[in-house]
């Protein structure tokens, strides 16, 4: 198909594929060129490589800035990749403004985690190892964000999660973290599943709608399953579902009694949730904490946890015609969000607490593109990556500072020791509990308002029942981030005294600047509209979101009904850091250590629930792991002792027969013909008696003969 | 229909090449006894001319693809007479989109194989089979080449049955003498079960035979019956087999059908008859465990193809739910039995079987996305598994054990083979921009329209799949190192000359798979057409 419509931008191949160079550079040279060269000769490369793609990324929103806002794509086809049949898929890129945001968050933070991790993987024997599997990442995730078909998102989506295991694993030495890895790796596949099975339904789907809609001139559809004509094009999709016909078809359809596009969008939404580990499949995100901390920040924060969330935005068209999908995303993500806040409540790790931060932050981002506030949704994707990838950096300038502490009760009385972690740490804080003209308040509470509005939901009570679910989440949310940072950062350090904290070095600090600099001021590009003044990130992404825009609808709630929410969600961040303060503060309230001792069985049933996660892991453990575990020793047994029992029977068999052959042969055939010689020569020996020469014998005996001859004519004949 | 007649002998070339360094070999061995040369010296020898010719054989396979054109659907490189009058057996030889990729595949894994084969570049303990009987290890390599082009390449009934019991019978002594500790009971094994499909065959080829109709030889005389394919094509397309007589009663299709599909389903090998594969594996040398799971299980999807597909359309389309269920089987069943094997290359051989079962899938839906899907797994497949087992030999040769639970954190030990795993592992789990990706993606995409469920089933293998290797990798790189091994050491030259070709095939034709598409696409697509088009069986 051409597309003289869309700008071609050769240099759109070079995004994804600088850091792939990157990573190939260090995947074969690193090792020796750490030995004999040192460091520099790893990171330098490593991080000029993303820097490139970063300033690339930088040169297509410009020219994508001066081009009409309803064709703003830039377009790369690099080569034809898969051809056959009514399959075609190339390899080629596509930026809209969406893939412009989604690769400038990924270029420009990936870029400063680089920078970051100079100092924190400092020293590593696996220094090389790390910089090439993070340069693979980059390049994996450019292409599920720039890609322009599914298949390409496939390598993408599939390409990041084996970085994440790379990644997790990456100190490998420790079997923990290899499970960890291990464990992200196979959950995440089982989320593919569903995407790969949604992938198929819709081409199929698809190619039935199509072939409606091209045949109905002809007379005689010829065979369904061979003449489809059908599309894996993202932009092909959206099109041809603009067209009446094609829709009518596609959203009619049925398949095991459910409507097609419904189970479409559940079964990618399935992916999503294994990728941006959504209840049920988020218990990999917690256990990938093993990995390093600038992984953490970059991989399980800021871009490929999200990438779930891109898809469902990447897909509005199809997510817009299903209501009931659209519901599904938006309460799956409202009880995650509110579901890990709970457990972030009395975790001790402070990584793990961000991790389970990060599992609510995605529920929010799901509320907002479930409700169809997708350009909302991908706003708080934008400065959750930047005050959550403030954090994690933070606690990673932290466990460096701390000589690889983690736990917080061994922390406390840091802000004198590490002041300008302390800072980022606290403005990524407020912008995380949505405190007022922070960057996280804007996203955060426009997708509420956008939940509480929404006529979509096929709910009880509607988009409310998702607002009050976000609202106690954005509760808890500033209660047990605040607590993170009153325990970490208030009264006295009281560890070690001889080995007080130091502040990190400078590519550390510098980076942590610039990340809290963004997660307090990044809010201004998407202010609400309430305020009267120009939301330049909804602008922006407009057109990207304007087929689907009349499928949305929403209640059309009172400008005063919203000035209210507002002041709940104000409230709400207010009331969680003050309760946290209370609580925590220079570790004078002695309430949390009472209430922890407590026996009490009301105490005691909520936190060892909570505590242990609500058991989910374990669950696991005892029924779908455990299926599997005895499922594949019951087939290796049937393998073994039935199937190739049966063919050694074969065998066996075959040997007896041929023994028995044998014994035949040599006593009945073989003997049968001893037999009839015996007898030959027996009889011979008998006959030999018969010749005795006289006539007169002879005679009787032809005489003898001739009368049976003649009774024998009379008695037959 | 087109009399094909003979165009050029490079065909003959590629096939009996191997032939000539037999010859050669012989020789060697002939002037070793006459002039006493050094066994070490007639070794080598041997050793250095079966390389040559393996790779002269892999040369011009490629040059008959730089001049493959790729727009026809017709024979090319064809050489044909007639060969044995009294029976109207022909030798003809020709390539088209079906075998062209496996004719390539067969002589780039022998040459791999080959190079495997030597006690060159790099350290080899004086146990090692490559020391033992080299000369005799060495003939029986390129005869089993010559056997399995000629399998590819024959175009005549008769012809490729013979090349189809050439291939067996050095296969068999190559388990049986060079093989492991089980190698008589696997190399009895592989030959009796392969020899009982052979025996099937052979009676569906002779019931074809007599079924078939008056033909044109090659030197112009009329015959009453032929074993020419294409001619043999002819006719089952415009339904002549279909019509005829009955074979006790079952439709005389469906008979020939089911025989020579056993024949051909053990090959591959297709639940429940699969026993063989693991044993063969366990017990066979590496670069023999490389041939059979790159090379010979395609001789199996390649018969089926070509011989229920091409001469059989009406009762192919009878059976492709069966076909689609036994696949099914094949994909999920040995995934799971995968996860339960304690041997590395028991797994690699249950894995191999599981990837198989695409192919049988992809051959079921008849879409043209499955259909190319499932070649190019076998292409993928037989790329991918090679490495495999070439891994599990590194892992053997150092370790003489390949119980995975006797290892523990390699990683550390062995940094680039750790690496070379992965990708491989990778590339078998069917990571996206690799090669075995495509071949199951397409079957999964081509299959779906057609068998939702079982598609459904198949996929939950991804999922299985991805358990089984990463728990291996897990159980022997990862964690802390097992100091029992700490004299371990990486891999060596010969090693990276046979890893590192496959290694970058497989990512390139993860990205770049149009070439082996430009090939195969052509002729399978009009295949597909005719058994759509055709009628039901009676």
């Amino acid at each position: 198909m051409e597309h003289a419509a869309f700008q071609q931008f050769v240099y759109l191949f070079w995004i994804p594929f600088f850091p792939l160079l990157g990573a190939v550079y260090n995947g074969l040279l690193g090792s020796a060129l750490q030995r004999r060269l040192g460091e520099k000769w790893i990171h330098a490369p490593a991080i000029v490589f993303p820097m490139l793609s970063f300033i690339i990324t930088i040169a297509g929103f410009v020219k994508l800035t001066g081009l009409d806002p309803h064709s703003r794509a830039l377009y790369c086809n690099a080569w034809s990749w898969l051809h056959i049949g009514n399959l075609n898929v190339d390899i080629a890129f596509w930026m809209d403004p969406l893939g412009a945001v989604m690769a400038f968050v990924v270029t420009f933070v990936g870029t400063l985690i680089h920078i970051y991790s100079i100092g924190y993987m400092r020293n590593d024997p696996g220094y090389w190892r790390f910089f090439s599997y993070m340069n693979l990442f980059m390049f994996s995730m450019l292409i599920l964000v720039l890609g322009d078909n599914f298949l390409m998102m496939f390598i993408g989506w599939e390409g990041v999660g084996l970085c994440s295991y790379l990644l997790i694993g990456f100190w490998y030495k420790d079997e923990k973290n290899a499970v960890a890895g291990m464990k992200a790796f196979i959950v995440n596949r089982v989320g593919d599943f569903g995407f790969i099975i949604g992938v198929f339904l819709l081409f199929w789907g698809l190619g039935f709608s199509l072939e409606t809609f091209d045949s109905s001139s002809l007379a005689t559809v010829t065979s369904e399953e061979t003449h489809l004509n059908s599309s894996l094009v993202i932009r092909e999709i959206e099109e041809s579902l603009q067209i009446e016909s094609v829709h009518e078809a596609f959203t009619g359809k049925k398949i095991f009694g459910f409507s097609l596009v419904t189970l479409i969008c559940v079964c990618l939404f399935v992916g999503a949730m294994g990728k941006s580990a959504q209840i049920p499949l988020y218990v990999w995100l917690p256990d990938a904490m093993a990995g390093p901390t600038p992984v953490s920040a970059l991989i399980h924060a800021a871009t490929m946890v999200t990438a779930g969330v891109y898809m469902v935005a990447r897909l509005h068209f199809l997510f817009a015609l299903s209501p009931f999908a659209m519901t599904w995303v938006a309460l799956f993500g409202a009880v995650t969000a509110l579901y890990a806040a709970t457990i972030g409540f009395f975790q001790y790790d402070i990584k793990k607490v961000l991790a389970y931060s990060t599992i609510s932050q995605l529920g929010y981002m799901f509320i907002g593109v479930g409700v169809g506030a997708f350009s909302t949704g991908i706003f708080h994707l934008m400065t959750h990556a930047f005050f959550k990838g403030c954090l994690f950096l933070s606690a990673g300038s932290i466990i460096i500072g701390c000589h690889h502490q983690q736990d917080m009760r061994k922390m406390g009385g840091l802000k004198t020791y590490m002041p300008v972690t302390r800072w980022a740490y606290l403005m990524a804080c407020f912008a995380i509990a949505g405190f007022p003209f922070f960057s996280g308040f804007f996203s955060k509470d426009e997708i509420l308002w956008q939940a509480f509005n929404s006529k979509d939901m096929m709910l009880p009570g509607g988009g409310k029942i998702i607002w009050l679910l976000g609202i106690v989440g954005a509760l808890c949310t500033s209660f047990y981030m605040f607590r993170s940072y009153f325990m970490t950062f208030t009264g006295e350090y009281s560890e070690n005294p001889h080995h007080v904290p130091k502040e990190s070095p400078k590519q550390m600090t510098c980076v942590l600047v610039i990340l809290g600099f963004l997660s307090i001021f990044s809010g201004f590009v998407g202010m609400p509209h309430l305020w009267h003044v120009h939301n330049l990130f909804e602008t922006w992404m407009e057109p990207v979101f304007e087929s689907s825009s009349s499928l949305i609808a929403s209640e059309g709630y009172t400008h005063t009904l919203e000035w209210m929410l507002m002041g709940i969600s104000v409230a709400v961040a207010i009331i969680g850091a003050w309760v946290a303060g209370w609580l925590y503060k220079n570790r004078e309230n002695p309430l949390p250590g009472k209430l922890l001792a407590s026996k009490k069985q009301i105490i005691r049933i909520p936190y060892n629930l909570i505590y242990n996660k609500y058991y989910v892991d374990e669950i696991y453990q005892h029924t779908i792991v455990w299926l599997i575990m005895n499922l594949r020793l019951a087939l290796d047994w049937f393998d073994r002792k039935i199937i190739d029992q049966l063919v050694d029977f074969a065998g066996t068999a075959g040997r007896w027969l041929g023994r028995f052959a044998g014994y035949t042969d040599e006593k009945g055939v073989d003997g049968a013909v001893n037999a009839t010689s015996d007898m030959v020569i027996f009889s011979g020996l008998k006959l030999v008696t018969i010749q005795t020469g006289k006539l007169r014998n002879y005679l009787g005996v032809v005489l003898a003969g001739a009368i049976i001859l003649v009774i024998a004519n009379y008695l037959f004949f | 229909m087109i009399n094909y007649q003979t165009t050029t002998t490079i065909v003959s070339w590629v096939v009996f090449i191997p032939i000539i360094g037999v010859g050669s070999i012989l020789i060697t061995i002939g002037l070793r006894y006459l002039f006493k040369i050094d066994k070490k010296i007639a070794d080598n020898l041997s050793r250095l001319i079966s390389l040559i010719s393996t790779l002269l054989a892999f040369i011009l396979s490629l040059k008959m693809w730089g001049f493959f054109e790729t727009g026809m659907n017709t024979l090319q490189f064809v050489h044909r007479f007639v060969w044995i009058e009294n029976f109207n057996i022909e030798y003809f030889l020709g390539i088209d989109g079906i075998n062209i990729a496996l004719v390539i595949l067969t002589t780039f894994i022998t040459l791999i194989a080959c190079i495997a084969s030597v006690p060159w570049w790099g350290h080899v303990d004086d146990r090692h089979f490559s020391k033992r009987m080299t000369p005799g290890y060495m003939i029986l390599l390129l005869i089993l080449e010559t056997g399995m082009l000629g399998t590819f390449c024959a175009l005549d009934f008769f012809l490729f049955y013979i090349f189809w019991e050439i291939m067996l019978l050095p296969m068999y002594f190559l388990i049986g003498v060079w093989g492991g500790p089980r190698k008589e009971y696997a190399a009895i094994k592989f030959f009796l079960y392969t020899l009982a499909g052979s025996v099937l065959m052979l009676l569906a080829m002779i019931a074809i035979y007599y079924a078939s109709e008056p033909f044109i030889l090659a030197d112009g005389r009329l015959a009453h019956h032929t074993f020419n394919i294409p001619a043999l094509t002819a006719s089952g397309q415009s339904g002549l087999f279909a019509r005829a007589n009955p074979i006790l009663g079952f439709a005389f299709a469906k008979v020939v059908w089911i025989a020579l599909f056993i024949g051909f389903a053990i090959k591959i090998p297709m639940f429940p008859f699969h026993t063989w594969l693991p044993d063969a594996h366990v017990e066979a040398p590496t670069p023999i465990s490389v041939i059979l799971a790159g090379i010979l299980l395609k001789t199996g999807g390649y018969g089926i193809l070509r011989f229920n597909f091409q001469l059989l359309p009406e009762a192919t389309k009878w059976a492709a739910a069966a076909m689609a269920v036994f696949g099914m089987i094949n994909i999920v069943y040995a995934a799971y039995v995968c996860m339960a094997q304690s041997d590395l290359k028991k797994l690699i051989a249950y894995s191999s079987v599981s990837h198989m079962g695409f192919v049988l899938l992809g051959y079921a839906a008849f879409t043209p996305q499955a259909i190319s899907g499932a070649v190019f797994q076998m292409v993928a497949h037989g790329l991918i598994s090679p490495m495999l087992f070439l891994i599990a030999g590194v892992i053997y040769d150092r370790a003489h054990t390949r119980e995975i639970g006797e290892f523990g954190g390699l990683a550390n030990k062995m940094p680039e083979y750790t690496g070379l795993v992965g990708l491989a592992f990778m590339a078998s789990l069917g990571l996206p921009g690799l090669a075995g990706f495509i071949g199951e993606v397409l079957v999964f995409l081509g299959a779906f329209p057609v068998y939702k469920v079982f598609t459904i089933i198949s996929a939950t293998s991804v999922v299985i799949t991805a358990a089984y290797y990463l728990w291996t990798i897990h159980r022997m790189f990862l964690g802390k190192f097992n100091e029992k091994w700490s004299a371990l050491w990486d891999v060596n030259w010969r090693e990276r000359f046979t890893l590192y070709p496959l290694a970058a095939l497989i990512i390139f034709f993860g990205f770049y798979p149009m070439p082996i598409f430009n090939l195969i696409s052509n002729s399978l697509n009009p295949l597909i057409s005719v058994i759509i088009a055709s009628g039901k069986l009676p």
